[in-house]
């Protein structure tokens, strides 16, 4: 086979406007279009078919067949540049920000970063948690230097809407009803052991996590959080943080 | 280079669905196979998982994305991610497809077709030498299912194969419901492309289910879907070849519409059967 070849029977997979490759041929006629359909749809719908098993809340929000066509549209614009399809449609959220026919579903764009920090904290490196003991016998003075090293599969997620209500309602882990508050809502997402946990985070402690998890020293991650949210409390948070498993050591 | 040695008995691709089911207790099964690219995260349920059963059983890792019968060179990024993943857990095999995947770096997912021809029997040779010299170990092809030909095609699919293993000291995986979709759809009988193959070289026999469709003249067009049990045609086909080469190592594949354990699992007794069989008759 040519690279010309390659390249003609590569593009027509992808679109349908692109010819069936000359060459090709069957044992009953030459021009085997519908046999040249099934790879064409192996490819979309095998393709798709890795996005919907990644997204499976967003699927659950607009409908199997609306999802399907969204997903098409973004394997038709966006294939992936790698066999490995575990990180294929990363930016599957960005392209559902643009994409006409969802923009009316608001919140569509964060569910889906919620479920691919869901993806990557699946498939994260595996790591023990901090165990909270080493804390408790530091001076005031040395913790409010310390810097706590995040879990590899750390995620901290922020949303005008209300992600962590409308994913678990859609996951099957919360009971489908109507919602009543609709708030602003923060998740954080981590794999402490072999069960990805994804918990609604309470006022500033997103801005907590997130500094933290950027090597800021504790004092100064209190100061960006209480600046965040003046209800910001840090025992509860920090007790939070550490049960959920969000670090690993400190330094 | 470490020979591709697994079992001579019946296995079935994992699926992580069937993980408690496993592990509840020691099952009559030879090996499990799984998709190298399932285990290329850094950690996770899939490892803690695949480790927990490679303490008990055999195991093969089935490449789906290296793209082997591309014109243009291999992925060499992916190429080493199959390294690691062979490394970490020392498969008895590792197995790749005579197939492409992936153009200018698009991943297109599937298994797509080649022509047989002198220049590509010399990029498939290449390309086997490379991942046999990087993974320090024998590797096995496998025969395709294939919905068209090309028209340059000037060498048979066996011969090609045949010669491939002559260049390269790679064995095959002989897909024996490939060998059935792809006779089908090309008129031909597949007791004779069964007779024409390299048995010699078989390390792995893949049994698995297909559906059914028409092509543009409205004959009759087999899918390589992997979705239901091994179709009788295909079980007569494997028994009357095991009869003739002896006892191989052979694999359940059902990767769509997963059954329960208990339905996989008599899959892989049926074909275990068989194989007690040709060796019975061999001893005897």
């Amino acid at each position: 086979m040519s690279l010309g070849t390659q390249r003609q029977f590569a593009a027509a997979l992808t679109d349908p406007a692109v010819p069936v490759p000359q060459g090709l041929t069957a044992w009953n006629g030459p021009q085997p279009q519908r046999r040249f359909a099934v790879y064409r749809n192996n490819v979309v719908s095998g393709l798709t078919g890795a996005i919907a098993s990644r997204f499976p809340a967003a699927e659950t929000i607009v409908g199997e067949a609306f999802f399907s066509a969204m997903a098409a549209e973004f394997v038709r614009l966006h294939p992936p540049h790698s066999p490995l399809l575990l990180t294929y449609g990363d930016d599957f959220a960005d392209f559902t920000e643009r994409f006409e026919p969802a923009r009316s579903i608001a919140y569509l764009p964060d569910v889906i970063r919620l479920e691919a920090a869901r993806g990557k904290a699946y498939h994260a490196a595996d790591a023990a948690p901090l165990d909270p003991a080493v804390l408790a016998v530091l001076s005031p003075e040395r913790l409010a230097d310390v810097v706590f090293v995040p879990h590899p599969s750390l995620s901290v997620l922020r949303s005008p809407h209300p992600i962590v209500t409308i994913w678990a309602m859609n996951a099957g882990e919360a009971e489908l009803r109507p919602i009543e508050a609709w708030v602003s809502e923060d998740a954080i997402v981590v794999r402490p052991h072999m069960t990805v946990e994804v918990r609604r985070l309470p006022p500033g402690g997103a801005a907590f996590l997130q500094a933290l998890a950027e090597g800021k020293r504790l004092a100064a991650a209190v100061d960006i959080a209480s600046e965040d949210a003046s209800a910001f409390d840090l025992s509860a948070n920090l007790a939070g943080a550490l049960q959920t498993g969000a670090f690993v050591a400190i330094r | 280079m470490k020979l591709s040695d697994l079992p001579r008995r019946a296995g079935v691709g994992f699926k992580p669905e069937h993980f408690q089911a496993i592990n509840a207790g020691p099952q009559p099964i030879g090996f499990f196979e799984v998709h190298a690219e399932n285990y290329m995260g850094a950690g996770g349920p899939p490892h803690a998982q695949l480790a927990r059963l490679r303490e008990d059983y055999a195991l093969s890792i089935h490449g789906v994305g290296l793209s082997i019968g591309s014109v243009q060179p291999l992925d060499k990024a992916h190429l080493s991610r199959l390294k690691t993943v062979c490394d970490r857990y020392e498969p008895e095999s590792f197995s790749e497809h005579l197939a492409w995947s992936t153009h200018d770096s698009v991943f297109l997912n599937d298994l797509l077709p080649l022509p047989y021809t002198n220049r590509t029997l010399t990029a498939v040779a290449d390309h086997i030498d490379q991942v046999q010299e990087t993974l320090k170990r024998q590797m096995l092809l496998e025969n395709p299912a294939t919905y068209l030909l090309f028209a340059e095609s000037t060498i048979e699919e066996t011969a090609f194969l045949a010669e491939v293993v002559k260049r390269t000291g790679c064995g095959l995986l002989l897909d024996v419901n490939n060998v059935f979709v792809a006779s089908t759809n090309h008129h031909m009988d597949p007791s004779d492309y069964l007779v024409r193959f390299p048995v010699d070289a078989v390390r792995e026999i893949h049994l698995s289910g297909h559906s059914e469709t028409v092509d543009d003249a409205g004959a009759p067009l087999l899918i390589d879907s992997h979705d239901t049990p091994v179709k009788d045609p295909v079980w007569a086909l494997y028994a009357t070849l095991i009869a003739r080469i002896g006892p191989v190592a052979t694999l359940i594949e059902w990767d769509n519409d997963v059954p329960d354990w208990p339905v996989l699992s008599a899959e892989a007794r049926a074909a275990d059967v068989i194989l007690q069989n040709a060796c019975k008759r061999r001893a005897a």
